[in-house]
């Protein structure tokens, strides 16, 4: 005989205000099997959770509702209440009075007879809820990153530091990222090489950490604590052991006209390279698309200067298996490139760059040393002028969001340009300045009042070249709307920060979400920012949107942790609300009749089969079976199975009858 | 092959030269123009200021006309008229209700299935297949091309090259034998339809594209817009006594650059 235990929560005046919580807590106290029915102002609160433990003991209740808010919000807290009171935590359910009710209708009878109708659902759906047991998961301790720029450096770091082991893919020959490739960072003006650089060598050099190059996440199969990853490392080329990052090679490399990556096409790279002379690890890699030996299939002349003989043309790519337990997705950003801007000449004016190339010029290591000169003639420009918010919060261009971090390099390019040509004159059109974070504001401010940089608020609504200049139109806003015209000798465009190309690709590998801009979704936008919605999958840096080091850092430290608390248990308990197939005795086994329909429509790859042999081994019947590790408890295996053998622990087709029939029934 | 023409009202009036090298041409590549009979006034800039219902119903009409009279493809050369035609089919064509509506007052139906071709769509898909066979003098000039901003905005709606920076009149242009420059004046503002209230701006503005074309070199400023060509031609003396100058850069229709 079911004892049902009803607990009316006024969420202060949330629920109280157009319920009334009396009347609700009296009716349903009427009620059939329900033994025990009260009400209270915050039941969540310590006081609340006391009284649904003592009526547990007290009443000898089999079941709670609990008619609040919402099981998103409270779930949790009133099933742990119940536990602690000596009830199965599956048998409390909650009534949503709040979001489905009192914050949707006005004061009035019908608010509160809807509120009873709901909770009556509930009671007639805990009479059946059964005892649960959560569901215990191995962890393989070993976490995977992808993508070696700052964001994931950082979280293979702190990973490792925590004892754990971490393999590190990244997909061109160094890590480093894009952060590799600045010159200096704001607010402090401090060398973005300078604080990087031992950093990679830390994680090149660390007893945890295995680091893959030039490799690329080809599958990822299974669920939090236990992925099946495929990692392709790419054929370098190259016997890395023997290797001994001498050099000889690339600089006796005959095809010496390749656009170097590094450099952002400023510059030129051979055939066989390293990317910078900083790069971790400092072994070459042969780029086949342009290596001559790969397109004729001669010369070999890395090969015929090769002190150790570590060349190897005829390497294949390879394929590791790795067990994994948790994985940190860092994969970084890209920018728009000049030739996304008509307006701004298509990308075909040499002196208009984007912010990455000026980087690359303002940089000791750059392609001029770190001397500000202009692409097509190599003159120091005396004019230039920086345009932020080119593509960013610009929906014509189909990006409507801030990039957030074009504000502050603008004025740091600014600043280094007026640091290098004291004589040049720089002037910035801009939006809005969005220069929020520690000492950010008084950066830009020293720009605009020490450095003379001539801030004007307004776009820019064209770029031409006149007479080897280039002209640039644009409006002055605080000035009544006047139109500005600059004759330029040098344009930089603050260009939008996107989505790595291949980001969708990587996404539907790993089966986490990501928006319409491609960027990677968060589990929740506030509370859960590192988290994805794939449990175990976690986010750090510009792959969820654009963002500067410290952010990038601090989100990498973040999800850092949230792989040591994985790693910090022996297993992994999960909620056991996922399907189950039912078994019945031999020679029947199950009314599964191995249709296996449900595997073509399970969206998490939950479905497995099972064998039932005889004794020697002969298979007698195939039946499905759910991997409880990877069912997520969605039921579209429950509706489709024809014959009905399917069914979900917590919401089975019982309960889900009974609280419609509840509803059906005259009260 | 036989089109609709639809001529407006500046064709049979200021831009008289646009008409006759588009009929030149059409004869001389054997295309045979029919125009729409009893068309009427496309709207012009006036009644889309005005009134929404009328800046739709008067180019509906015209298009209803062209169904009726089974003209599948019809050459606007008027790059407002164009421009009012197009943007009057895409309008009706994602609102069916408002389809039925303009139906109604123009009392006849209208199913929106004509293709509405400007002169440069036009030269490109049937006179430039047969110009090698036809062509008697190439002609080798250095050319800006202007498209003004009627021919290839709203880009959204018409659909048409690019908004910034078009192409078409520069393509068509070299395979006639020119030389088109790098112009960033093609969509500037010309002074448009204060060609008549105030001169003062189309001097100024229409001053600025041609100097440009002068100052680099260009032998001719293209157009494929007969109000474009009026400010740039018509007003040429005003401009002169605007900006003190003495442009006399020639100004022609891409139809009569053909012909040459």
């Amino acid at each position: 005989m079911a004892r049902i235990g009803v607990f009316v929560c006024h969420c202060g005046e949330n629920i109280s205000a157009t319920v009334d919580c009396g009347k609700v807590a009296d009716t349903i106290g009427k009620l059939k099997h329900v033994a025990y029915s009260t009400e209270y102002k915050y039941m969540c609160s310590d006081p609340g959770q006391t009284l649904i433990k003592d009526a547990i003991r007290e009443h000898k209740l089999t079941g709670v509702v609990v008619s609040a808010c919402s099981p998103r919000m409270h779930e949790p807290t009133f099933r742990k209440a119940c536990a602690e009171g000596g009830l199965n935590p599956f048998l409390c359910e909650m009534a949503n009075l709040r979001e489905h009710c009192s914050w949707v209708h006005e004061k009035n009878e019908l608010t509160t007879e809807k509120a009873i109708d709901i909770i009556r659902t509930q009671v007639e759906k805990v009479k059946l809820n059964s005892a649960l047991q959560p569901i215990r998961v191995p962890v393989t301790k070993t976490s995977m990153v992808i993508g070696g720029g700052i964001a994931g450096i950082q979280a293979a770091l702190d990973i490792a530091n925590c004892g754990h082991k971490v393999v590190m893919v990244e997909r061109s020959p160094s890590i480093g990222g894009h952060m590799s490739q600045l010159s200096e960072t704001f607010p402090t003006l401090d060398c973005s090489q300078c604080i990087l650089t031992p950093r990679m060598v830390e994680v090149a050099q660390h007893p945890n950490i295995t680091l893959y190059t030039y490799a690329e996440v080809e599958s990822v199969e299974g669920f939090i604590g236990n992925f099946k990853v495929k990692i392709r490392k790419k054929a370098k080329s190259l016997d890395e052991k023997a290797c001994t990052g001498c050099g000889l090679c690339t600089t006796k490399c005959p095809q010496k006209k390749i656009p170097n990556e590094f450099e952002q096409g400023m510059g030129m790279r051979p055939a066989i390279y390293v990317p910078f002379p900083q790069a971790v690890p400092n072994r070459p890699v042969i780029d086949k698309e342009h290596c001559t030996y790969y397109i004729k299939g001669k010369c070999k002349v890395c090969e015929i200067v090769c002190p150790t003989k570590a060349i190897r043309f005829d390497q294949p790519d390879e394929i590791l298996d790795l067990e994994i337990g948790a994985i940190v997705v860092s994969t970084g950003f890209d920018i728009k490139h000049a030739d996304f801007f008509p307006e701004y000449g298509y990308g075909k004016y040499k002196d208009v760059i984007d912010g990455l190339q000026f980087e690359r010029l303002a940089s000791a290591s750059g392609p001029t040393a770190g001397a500000i000169l202009r692409p097509s003639d190599g003159q120091v420009p005396k004019n230039i002028v920086f345009i932020a918010c080119a593509g960013s919060r610009d929906p014509a261009k189909g990006i409507a969001y801030c990039s957030k971090i074009c504000c502050m390099y603008t004025a740091k390019h600014a600043m280094l340009y007026k640091h290098k040509v004291h004589e040049g004159n720089a002037h910035v059109f801009y939006m809005d300045i969005r220069s929020g974070g520690k000492n950010y504001d008084e950066f830009v401010r020293r720009a605009i009042e020490e450095d003379y940089v001539n801030y004007i608020r307004g776009r820019v609504s064209t770029v031409y070249e006149r007479d080897g200049k280039l002209i640039v139109k644009g409006v002055d806003t605080l000035l009544g709307a006047q139109p500005v015209e600059i004759v330029a000798d040098m344009v930089v465009l603050a260009t939008a920060g996107v989505a790595n190309p291949g980001a969708e690709e990587l996404a539907q590998k790993l089966h986490v979400s990501y928006d319409s801009h491609k960027f990677f979704a968060e589990a929740h936008p506030k509370l859960k920012p590192v988290e994805t919605n794939t449990a175990g999958i976690f986010l750090a840096g510009a792959c969820q949107n654009p963002k500067d080091i410290p952010d990038s850092v601090s989100q990498a430290s973040g999800a850092a942790v949230k792989v040591a608390a994985l790693f910090s248990q022996n297993g992994l308990t999960r909620e056991p609300l996922v399907a189950f197939v039912n078994r019945t005795a031999p020679p029947m086994y199950s009314t599964c009749v191995g249709c296996f329909l449900c595997q073509s429509v399970c969206p998490y790859q939950a479905i497995e089969r099972e064998d039932f042999k005889t004794r020697d081994g002969k298979i007698i019947k195939t039946v499905a079976k759910i991997n409880e590790g990877l069912c997520q408890g969605c039921g579209t295996c429950v509706a489709l199975c024809r014959s009905k053998s399917i069914d979900l622990y917590g919401y089975s087709n019982n309960q889900v009858y009974a609280e419609v029939v509840a509803l059906l029934n005259e009260f | 092959m036989k089109f609709g023409i639809y001529p407006g009202c500046s064709l049979t009036g200021s831009a008289r030269d646009y008409n006759e090298s588009v009929f030149a041409l059409a004869e001389a590549f054997e295309l045979e123009f029919t125009q729409i009979p009893d068309w009427n006034c496309c709207g012009a800039t006036a009644a889309h200021n005005l009134n929404k219902e009328l800046s739709l119903a008067l180019p509906a009409r015209i298009l209803a006309l062209a169904e009726k009279n089974g003209l599948d493809e019809i050459i606007v050369p008027c790059a407002a008229c164009y421009s009012r035609l197009v943007v009057t089919q895409h309008e009706l064509k994602k609102d069916p209700e408002l389809k039925n509506r303009i139906s109604e007052v123009i009392e006849m139906d209208y199913k929106g299935t004509s293709r509405i071709l400007n002169v440069i769509e036009w030269i490109d898909k049937y006179i430039i297949p047969q110009l090698d066979a036809k062509i008697v003098n190439q002609f080798r000039y250095k050319v800006a091309c202007y498209y003004g901003c009627l021919l290839v905005r709203p880009n959204k709606v018409l659909n048409y090259d690019r908004a910034e920076d078009p192409q078409t009149m520069d393509i068509v242009m070299t395979k006639l034998g020119a030389t088109p420059i790098d112009y960033p004046y093609k969509t500037e503002c010309c002074g448009a339809g204060f060609s008549i209230s105030r001169t003062d701006i189309v001097s100024k503005l229409s001053g600025k594209i041609i100097e440009d074309a002068e100052h680099r070199g260009a032998d001719a400023i293209i157009v494929a817009c007969p109000m474009c060509h009026s400010n740039l031609d018509m007003r040429r003396p005003d401009i002169n006594k605007y900006w003190k100058t003495e442009y006399n850069i020639p100004v022609i229709f891409v139809t009569q650059a053909i012909g040459q």
